[in-house]
């Protein structure tokens, strides 16, 4: 029999499952899990209460190894399964791993109708801009022109952004991290778990067999500083090797400007997190590389009512069953009824 | 609210009695014909007669106005005897404009009665209905009693005093044509005018409008003597008891409400509108106050994974579709059978195959219901014969899901979902209890075993909450008692063997199979669901003229009840009547190798009983020749 641990003396390792870990040696999920497996145990929330859900695909294993209660379930329905735990219980914390094939193109319909709903749960979208384990086809995030073996001559069909479609759908919280950034992505886990309502994070994670490399502009030291601004609340977006570097609203749009000559920071575009308007969370979505600095950090969070709570406040609690259960006969009588004497 | 009523005599007329009486309202989807023919029903359930009723509406909501596209009825049986379907021919037929007389004159049998709202039939309306003559004056009604009722001038004489518009007063025509019928048949207006009391209350001058149409309907027959007689349809020997009507759709959304109330559960029912069946979720979305809490999924697949979802959770959960939907949720079914989690699937069944005809009747699911997956994927299905079995069954289904932990479909149909029929409201004491356990502890296990199987195959099912408990599950093959994903060939082979045996071992604990009719006839006639109706009529009705014929109405389909075999293999003839191309009977003769012959109708309507009477006597002839 084991014993219950407290809450408060959970270390990561309690959160490690008995399965054995089957990426490959080198992915980004292993990065991933650690900081996941990290984090938990600030939450003070028990085991027992916690629920890992994903789909299909190589992120989908995920809740194999944790050790709490847990659903590989099938392509594209992880938000949907979440979404009937939450409802169901909305005392549970849930949360939805899942990737850029799995969560944006069989299962888009559901993402974008969850996220709408605002059901609490801390949603980690592993994007690798490529199918892993089906073996190396495009996703809907991989870039315009990208050679895979389903696309010969280059990728056809323009990408989607998931940032861009979260705050679209009117997600409460939308943030983006890096695999490779350890302390950044613990922080961004611990905000996005803690904020009430759906946690949108797109963590930009390397799939070092079919598509290596593929944010290298993001993670390495010589090029970070100046393809990556960290967004902070209230602080304006500057950027570059020596800080040098902000970014400007120039009508609405975003422009790269130099600090000195004139141009200090108070003329940059200071972030607003908690905008109620999801206007600036959105343009900055739109800022790609090589174009722009990528953002990474909380682009948005608000408070908006969640769904299982309105829900949860309009129905009754049920009784233990009785004969004389009011409600229910209630029920068999409504409308009309007439009897038939003997 | 319990009430006992008779009849208003009828002053001038002469009476007649009649033991059973059909009686179709027809026009445009937009007079109102369904709620005629509802208010008719409860009228005449709470004079005592026994009802069964079929709405027929048309898949556009507002076709336009006076097409024959846009006829809606609604028929109705009424009798002094047990009845079973909402009868085959029409004795009465109400049609309000020339469209909806010409699409269902048909149907009224020879000498009866067409009363027409004159004032629809002009030039104009015939132009919508594509007719050269005014059909009242060619020989298009010859055979008929035809009574020509200016029902418009009438309606706007009765109920234009209320300060209504035009349009408005128009629409209380219906009502006027309830008040014709009602003298008709010598039903009771009180409880019409109390339950417009109840609905239009809230505006007074509608209600006004429509309860002065309602009398000036009745009082116009009375005054003029339109009918030589009025009919007299006695109340019907029924069990004591305390009786509503119900819909079958109706029915199953309290039977899933109940057998979650009963097992002191939260229901969670997960959908997505779908014609025939929203109006299940649409019942269900009012019983918050019975802890039901339903979730209106973005699409069917989400539908079947929200309630998945809230089974892993502990809910009883449930999702409803029909034929179209259930293909969309197929992969979604698997992941439950492969999880064995409790879930009960409904699917109304309609018309197929893909869009098919969304507003009518079909049995034609039953493959898909049983096969309609990939890989060895077996689920129970039952399927339900009348609107109040819908009650009895969505109990079952809940029971049988999480006794096994097992997905259950229940098989309904639009005829089921839509038709009526009086209910015995039943005793909350005598209705099964539903026990559902959740396991606490490891029960010595070092981990906990989520696949470790109990003594009848069903395995346990821990909820999240549950301390140590901790466990994961998916669509992944499974290794035996541990659960972990396992790819082992022997392993495999095994599992696909326990879930299998799980669903045939439920044959143990439902009831053995009955036989109606002469038992031990040679003719047997195997059925299910909705043709349970027409076929017993029928049956009823030969073997009082002294003809020797069984009838073997299945309610549970998979697995079937442990002697159906041995039923089905006993006669020297079995006939197989079907809304289908022979499903049922392609089962039959697989499992039970029994050289059954099918009897096929995919009309999109109900089996009418001369033709399961006609399919009967030509089987008895071949028998005896």
């Amino acid at each position: 029999m084991k014993v219950e641990v407290p809450v408060e003396a959970l270390k990561p390792t309690d959160f490690a499952s008995d399965q054995e870990v089957r990426w490959c040696p080198g992915c980004g999920d292993y990065a991933i899990l650690a900081q996941v497996k990290k984090v938990l145990p600030k939450l003070g929330i028990p085991r027992r209460n916690l629920v890992f859900v994903s789909g299909i695909g190589c992120s989908s294993r995920f809740p194999y190894y944790v050790e709490t209660y847990g659903f590989h379930s099938i392509h594209g329905r992880a938000m949907a399964i979440a979404s009937g735990v939450k409802v169901a219980r909305p005392e549970l914390n849930v949360w939805v791993v899942t990737g850029d094939g799995d969560g944006l193109s069989i299962g888009g319909n559901h993402l974008i109708h969850a996220i709408r709903r605002n059901i609490d749960m801390t949603v980690l979208l592993f994007n690798n801009r490529i199918y892993g384990l089906t073996k190396g086809q495009y996703s809907p995030t991989s870039e315009l022109g990208k050679r895979t073996k389903t696309s010969p001559k280059g990728v056809l069909d323009f990408p989607l952004h998931p940032i861009s479609i979260a705050i679209g759908a009117e997600a409460s919280f939308v943030a983006r991290t890096i695999d490779r950034d350890l302390n950044h992505m613990g922080a961004v886990l611990e905000r996005a778990a803690q904020h009430r309502g759906t946690s949108f994070v797109e963590i930009y994670q390397n799939c070092n067999i079919f598509n290596d490399g593929a944010y290298s502009y993001a993670t390495e030291k010589d090029t970070k500083p100046d393809t990556v601004v960290v967004l902070e609340h209230g602080k304006p977006l500057v950027f570059g090797k020596d800080k040098k570097k902000g970014i400007r609203l120039n009508c609405t749009d975003p422009e790269i400007v130099e600090l000195g000559e004139g141009i200090t920071e108070d003329d940059l575009l200071f972030h607003d997190e908690r905008a109620p308007e999801p206007s600036l969370a959105y343009l900055l979505s739109r800022m790609h590389y090589p174009h722009f600095p990528e953002p990474i950090g909380v682009f948005r969070a608000v408070e908006r009512p969640c769904y299982e709570d309105t829900l949860a406040d309009l129905v009754a609690d049920v009784p233990p069953p009785s004969d004389d259960d009011k409600e229910l006969n209630a029920l068999f009588n409504r409308g009309d009824t007439w009897e038939v004497k003997d | 609210m319990t009430s006992t009523t008779t009849a208003p005599p009828a002053r001038s007329a002469s009476r007649q009695i009649a033991e059973s009486v059909t009686v179709r309202f027809c026009g445009d989807s937009g007079d109102g014909m369904q709620l005629a023919g509802t208010q008719f029903t409860n009228t005449s359930s709470i004079f005592g007669n026994d009802v069964a009723t079929l709405p027929d509406f048309p898949a556009e909501i507002r076709a336009p106005a006076g097409s024959i596209p846009g006829v809606s009825g609604f028929q109705i049986n009424f009798s002094s005897r047990d009845i079973h379907t909402p009868g085959d021919e029409v004795d009465a037929l109400i049609a309000m404009n020339p469209a909806a007389l010409v699409s269902n004159f048909k149907d009224v049998r020879p000498g009866g009665l067409v009363v027409v709202n004159e004032d629809a039939f002009k030039q104009s309306n015939f132009d919508k209905a594509h007719l050269a003559t005014n059909p009242l004056d060619d020989d298009t009604l010859q055979g008929f009693r035809v009574y020509r009722v200016p029902m418009e001038k009438l309606t706007a004489e009765a109920a234009g005093a209320f300060g209504l518009t035009t349009k408005a007063v128009n629409r209380c025509k219906n009502f006027f044509a309830l008040g014709i019928v009602c003298w008709l048949y010598e039903r009771p207006l009180e409880p019409i005018e109390r339950w417009i009391g109840q609905k239009m209350g809230k505006n007074p001058a509608i209600a006004d409008a429509n309860t002065a149409a309602l009398k000036a309907g009745w009082n116009y027959c009375d005054t003029v003597e339109l009918f030589p007689h009025a009919y007299r349809v006695p109340k019907a020997s029924i069990p004591p008891g305390v009786y509503r009507k119900i819909t079958g759709n109706e029915a199953t959304a309290m039977g899933l409400a109940t057998a979650a109330r009963l097992a002191g559960k939260q229901l969670f029912y997960g959908s997505y509108p779908i014609t025939p069946a929203s109006t299940i979720l649409e019942e269900l979305a009012a019983l918050m106050h019975l802890g039901v809490k339903t979730f209106q999924a973005e699409d069917e697949i989400a539908a079947i994974a929200s309630a998945i979802g809230a089974a892993f959770a502990g809910s009883v959960a449930a999702t409803g579709t029909s034929g179209p939907g259930l293909a969309l949720k197929s992969e979604a079914v698997g992941l439950a059978v492969m999880t064995e989690l409790p879930l009960v699937i409904v699917n109304v069944q309609r018309g197929g195959p893909s869009t098919g005809l969304p507003t009518k009747t079909e049995q034609a699911d039953y493959f898909q219901a049983l096969y309609g997956r990939n890989g060895e994927c077996p689920v129970a299905v039952l399927a339900a014969s009348t609107p109040a079995d819908c009650f009895t069954l969505a109990m079952e289904a809940t029971r049988l899901a999480v006794e096994y932990m097992t997905p259950v479909i229940l098989l309904t149909d639009g005829y089921l979902a839509n038709g009526s029929e009086p209910w015995s409201v039943p005793k909350i004491a005598d209705l099964p209890r539903i026990k559902i356990e959740h396991p606490t502890s490891l029960n010595g296990d070092a981990h906990f075993m989520p696949y470790r199987r109990n003594k009848i195959g069903g395995r346990p099912w821990a909820i999240p909450g549950t301390e140590g408990l901790q466990h994961r599950i998916g669509g992944l093959e499974k290794q035996s008692v541990t659960g972990n994903v396992n790819y082992d060939p022997e392993n495999h082979h095994e599992m696909i063997r326990q879930r299998q045996e799980k669903i045939e071992r439920i044959a143990e604990r439902i009831p053995e199979q009955t036989v109606e009719g002469v038992a031990d006839a040679d003719l047997l006639v195997a059925s299910w669901g909705s043709t349970y109706g027409a076929i017993t009529t029928a049956v009823e009705r030969l073997v009082a003229q002294g003809k020797r014929v069984a009838h073997m109405h299945l309610r549970y389909l998979n697995p079937m009840p442990r002697n159906t075999g041995e039923i089905v293999r006993r006669y020297k003839r079995v006939i197989v009547p079907e809304m289908n191309m022979g499903q049922l009977l392609f089962k039959l003769r697989a499992d039970y190798l029994v050289d059954a012959k099918g009897v096929n109708k995919v009309k999109g309507r109900p089996f009418l009983v001369s033709e399961i009477e006609a399919a009967i006597n030509t089987a008895l002839e071949e028998l005896a020749s």
